[in-house]
C-alpha cells in the first residue's frame, strides 16, 4: 500500500502539514489564552503531545505487537531530563528548596549566552533530543531482559518498570538531582516562548509543541514506511513467520522499543513545556492507559487516527464534556447529577462502548488520505489480506 | 537477637498483608487459567467493595451489611464478565485485555463521582479491628486472623477445585479451551463461577484490608490490584498455592522494606533514615522482573509450549 503511494501524494501530505502549521501560527497570534476560545489552545497543545504519545506506543502496541504499558515511565524520563536541563541558573537554588542542586547548567541559557535568541532555541532542541535519548537509553537497558517476554507478562513488565521508576524518581536520596517528590519548574515553558521580529512580539507558545509533534510523528511515519516498518507489521502478524523470512525478532523488537520510548522521552518533555511543571506523581499507570484509550479509540494500527483519537479525547475531556462537571449540559441544568467527576464517567462509558461495540475504533487500520481514495483501493486491500 | 526482635513487627504485619493480597491473587490467577486474561478490573472492584462497605455500614447494622458486601461484589463481577468480557470471546487477547482497562478506568471514575475525590472512612468493625498484644508488640486482631482465614479458605476452595463437578470444568478449561468445550462442558457457566469464587475472595479481602485502613480513596484499589497480580505471576499463574505463596512473599517483603531504614538504623548498619520506604511499592516489580528474567513460568507455574 505504501509503495503504491505516488510521489504527488507524498507532496500533498507534506503541504498539507504546512497548511496545518501556518494555521496554527495564525490561532496562535489571534486568540488569548484569556478569550473564551482559550480552551482551544489548551487542547491544541496537550492535544499535540497526546497525539505524539499515542503515536509513540501506536508504532509499538499498534505495528508491533508488542503490548508495553512503560509509557508513563518514559514520558516521565523525558520530562525531568528536559526540566533539569533547562532551568535557568538564577531560579535553581528556588526550585531545588531543600536540597544542593547538582545540575548546574542550563542548555538554552548556556548557549543562548554565545548565540543570543538562536541559542535558546537550540538549548531546548538539545534538551528535547537528550530527553529522548535518557528515555531511549533506559529503554534499551530494561529491554534486554523484558523483551523476551511474551504479551502480557510483557505488559506487566513494564508496567512495573514504569512504577519504580517513579518511586526513583521520588526518593529523597536522589533529591539533589530530581528534587524528590517536590515538582521542577521555572524551566524553559511553552507559555514564555515568543518570538520577536521587527519590535512585534508573536506567541510561539501553541505552535513549538505543535511543531515539535508533528516533525516527531513525521519521523514515526517515515520509519513505519521504512522496510523497518514493514518487518514490524511482519512481527505483529507472525512471529514465527517473520522470522522464517529472515527478520531478527530481537533487533526489530529492540527497536521498535528504543525508537517508541525515545518519542515518549519526548513527549514526556513536552508535556513538561506545556504544563510548565514535572513532578514524577502525575506519571502514574493512569496516564498509560489513558494513552492506550487514545489508542484504540482512534483505532489500532493507524497513525492518523491515534492523532484524532488524541485530540478527540483531550477535546472531549477538557473542553466539551466540561459542562458535566459544572451543572451545565446542552442546556440541561441538574446541578445534583452534573456536579464534579460526571464528564469523566460519561466519557469512560463512551470509551466502553468504543472498546466493545466499536472495536476498529475511527480508523481501523487506515490512514486518513486513504479514505480519499477509498473506490480505487479495494480490491487492491482485499487481495493484500 | 536485636534484628529478629526489630524486624518481627514488620514481618508479622507482612503475612497479614500477604494474606489479603493471596486473596485477590486468587481472582487474577484463576481468571487467568481459564481467559488468559489480566483482569486489570479486579483491584477496582476490590475497592468498591471498600466503598460498598462503607456505605451500607453507615445505613445498616454490620451483620447485614458485611453479607450484602458481599453479595454486591459478587454480581459486580459477574455483570463485568458478562458484559465487558464475554462479547470479546472471539477477539484477539489484546482487546479484551483494554476491555478490562477501560472497565478499570470505569469503576475509578464512577468511585471519583460518588465519592467526590474525598477519603471515605472505613467503618470499625467490632472484634477484628480491636487492639491485641502479640509477642509484645501491639496490633489489631485482624492482622492475626488473616493469614489464618486465608488458609482456611484456600483449602477449601482447593478442595472444591478437585473434588465438584464445577471444580473439575474449571481444570479442564484452563488446560484447553476448546476441547472442553467440543465435550459438552459449558464455558460461560464455568467462567461466571470463576468470575464468582474471585470476586467473593476479593470482598473478603477488601474488608480485612481496608480495616487496617484509614480509608477508601478510588485508587486504593489500584496498588493492592497490581501486587496481587504480580503475586499471581510470581507463584506461576494458573496455581492457586503458587498465587497464595507469592503473595506471602510479597506482602512480607513489602513490609520489611517500609520499615527497613529503622532497622538498619536500630541495628547500627547506617547513621541516618534514607527514605528507603519509597521502594515499599517499587521493589514488588522488582521481583517481578527477576522472577519473569530466570523462570518466566513462576515458582509453580506449568511450562507451556507453543505449537506453529
Amino acid at each position: 500500500m505504501m509503495q503504491t503511494r505516488s510521489k504527488k501524494n507524498a507532496w500533498l501530505a507534506f503541504l498539507a502539514v504546512l497548511a496545518f502549521l501556518a494555521l496554527i501560527f495564525v490561532l496562535d497570534q489571534i486568540i488569548k489564552p484569556t478569550d473564551r476560545l482559550g480552551m482551544l489552545l489548551i487542547v491544541l497543545q496537550k492535544g499535540a503531545v497526546y497525539a505524539l504519545a499515542a503515536v509513540s506506543m501506536n508504532l509499538l502496541n499498534g505495528y508491533t505487537g508488542l503490548f508495553s504499558l512503560g509509557h508513563a515511565g518514559f514520558m516521565l524520563l523525558g520530562a525531568y531530563t528536559y526540566a533539569i536541563f533547562t532551568i535557568p541558573d538564577k531560579s535553581r537554588d528556588a526550585v531545588y528548596q531543600y536540597y544542593d542542586a547538582a545540575v548546574r547548567f542550563s542548555i538554552p541559557e548556556q548557549l543562548s549566552r554565545h548565540m543570543g535568541g538562536f541559542g535558546t532555541a537550540l538549548g531546548i532542541l538539545i534538551a528535547l533530543i537528550l530527553a529522548g535519548a535518557v528515555a531511549a537509553l533506559l529503554a534499551w537497558l530494561i529491554g534486554l531482559p523484558v523483551l523476551r517476554l511474551k504479551s502480557d507478562y510483557l505488559a506487566i513488565a513494564t508496567l512495573g518498570f514504569a512504577e519504580i521508576i517513579r518511586a526513583l524518581f521520588q526518593w529523597s536520596k536522589l533529591g539533589p538531582i530530581t528534587n524528590g517528590s517536590n515538582l521542577l519548574k521555572n524551566f524553559a515553558r511553552a507559555s514564555k516562548f515568543k518570538l520577536e521580529i521587527a519590535g512585534a512580539k508573536l506567541s510561539l507558545s501553541t505552535f513549538v509543541p505543535v511543531l515539535i509533534a508533528t516533525v516527531s510523528i513525521t519521523l514515526i511515519v517515515l520509519i513505519v514506511n521504512s522496510t523497518y516498518g514493514r518487518a514490524f507489521k511482519a512481527i505483529r502478524d507472525d512471529e514465527i513467520a517473520a522470522e522464517a523470512m529472515g527478520i531478527n525478532l530481537a533487533k526489530h523488537k529492540m527497536i521498535a522499543f528504543v525508537t517508541s520510548s525515545f518519542f515518549a522521552g519526548v513527549s514526556g518533555a513536552t508535556l513538561a513545556m506545556v504544563l510548565s511543571i514535572a513532578q514524577a506523581n502525575n506519571f502514574k499507570s493512569a496516564m498509560t492507559y489513558e494513552i492506550l484509550l487514545m489508542v484504540v479509540l482512534g483505532g489500532i494500527g493507524s497513525i492518523t487516527g491515534s492523532v484524532i483519537g488524541s485530540f478527540l479525547f483531550v477535546a472531549a475531556s477538557e473542553w466539551w464534556l466540561r459542562g458535566l462537571d459544572s451543572g451545565k449540559f446542552l442546556g440541561i441544568e441538574a446541578p445534583n447529577i452534573f456536579r464534579n467527576g460526571f464528564r469523566l464517567v460519561v466519557f469512560s462509558v463512551i470509551i466502553m462502548i468504543v472498546v466493545l461495540f466499536f472495536r476498529q475504533g475511527i480508523m481501523g487500520e487506515k490512514e486518513l488520505p486513504d479514505l480519499f481514495r477509498k473506490k480505487k483501493k479495494t480490491p487492491a486491500k482485499e487481495a493484500e489480506s | 537477637m536485636n534484628v529478629l526482635k526489630t524486624t518481627l513487627p514488620y514481618i508479622i504485619s507482612g503475612i497479614s498483608v500477604g494474606g489479603q493480597y493471596a486473596l485477590i491473587a486468587i481472582g487474577y490467577t484463576m481468571v487467568y487459567g481459564i481467559l488468559r486474561l489480566i483482569n486489570f478490573a479486579h483491584g477496582d472492584v476490590f475497592m468498591v467493595a471498600g466503598l460498598m462497605m462503607v456505605y451500607l455500614a453507615a445505613s445498616l447494622p454490620l451483620y447485614l451489611a458485611i453479607p450484602l458486601v458481599i453479595l454486591l461484589t459478587v454480581l459486580l463481577g459477574f455483570t463485568i464478565e458478562r458484559v465487558a468480557y464475554k462479547p470479546l470471546r472471539t477477539a484477539p487477547r489484546m482487546s479484551v485485555m483494554i476491555s478490562a482497562i477501560g472497565v478499570s478506568y470505569l469503576l475509578q471514575n464512577l468511585a471519583l463521582y460518588i465519592t467526590g475525590g474525598l477519603n471515605k472512612n472505613y467503618p470499625q468493625i467490632p472484634w477484628i479491628s480491636d487492639r491485641i498484644s502479640i509477642f509484645g508488640m501491639e496490633t489489631s486482631r485482624v492482622t492475626v486472623i488473616t493469614p489464618f482465614l486465608t488458609i482456611i479458605l484456600v483449602i477449601v476452595l482447593v478442595q472444591l477445585i478437585n473434588h465438584t463437578k464445577i471444580g473439575m470444568a474449571m481444570r479442564a478449561v484452563s488446560r484447553d479451551f476448546e476441547t472442553s468445550q467440543l465435550m459438552g462442558i459449558q464455558i460461560n457457566r464455568v467462567i461466571s463461577a470463576t468470575f464468582i469464587i474471585g470476586t467473593f475472595l476479593a470482598a473478603v479481602g477488601s474488608i480485612l484490608f481496608f480495616t487496617n485502613y484509614p480509608g477508601v480513596v478510588p485508587t486504593s484499589g489500584a496498588m493492592p490490584g497490581l501486587k496481587a497480580f504480580v503475586a499471581a505471576v510470581f507463584g506461576g499463574i494458573g496455581s492457586i498455592p503458587g498465587a497464595v505463596i507469592g503473595a506471602f512473599i510479597i506482602g512480607v517483603a513489602e513490609s520489611v522494606i517500609k520499615g527497613l531504614d529503622t532497622i538498619l538504623v536500630v541495628n547500627g548498619v547506617i547513621s541516618e533514615q534514607i527514605g528507603l520506604a519509597t521502594f515499599s511499592d517499587a521493589f514488588t516489580f522488582v521481583l517481578l522482573i527477576i522472577i519473569l528474567v530466570f523462570k518466566p513460568t513462576g515458582l509453580f507455574g506449568e511450562k507451556s509450549t507453543d505449537k506453529v
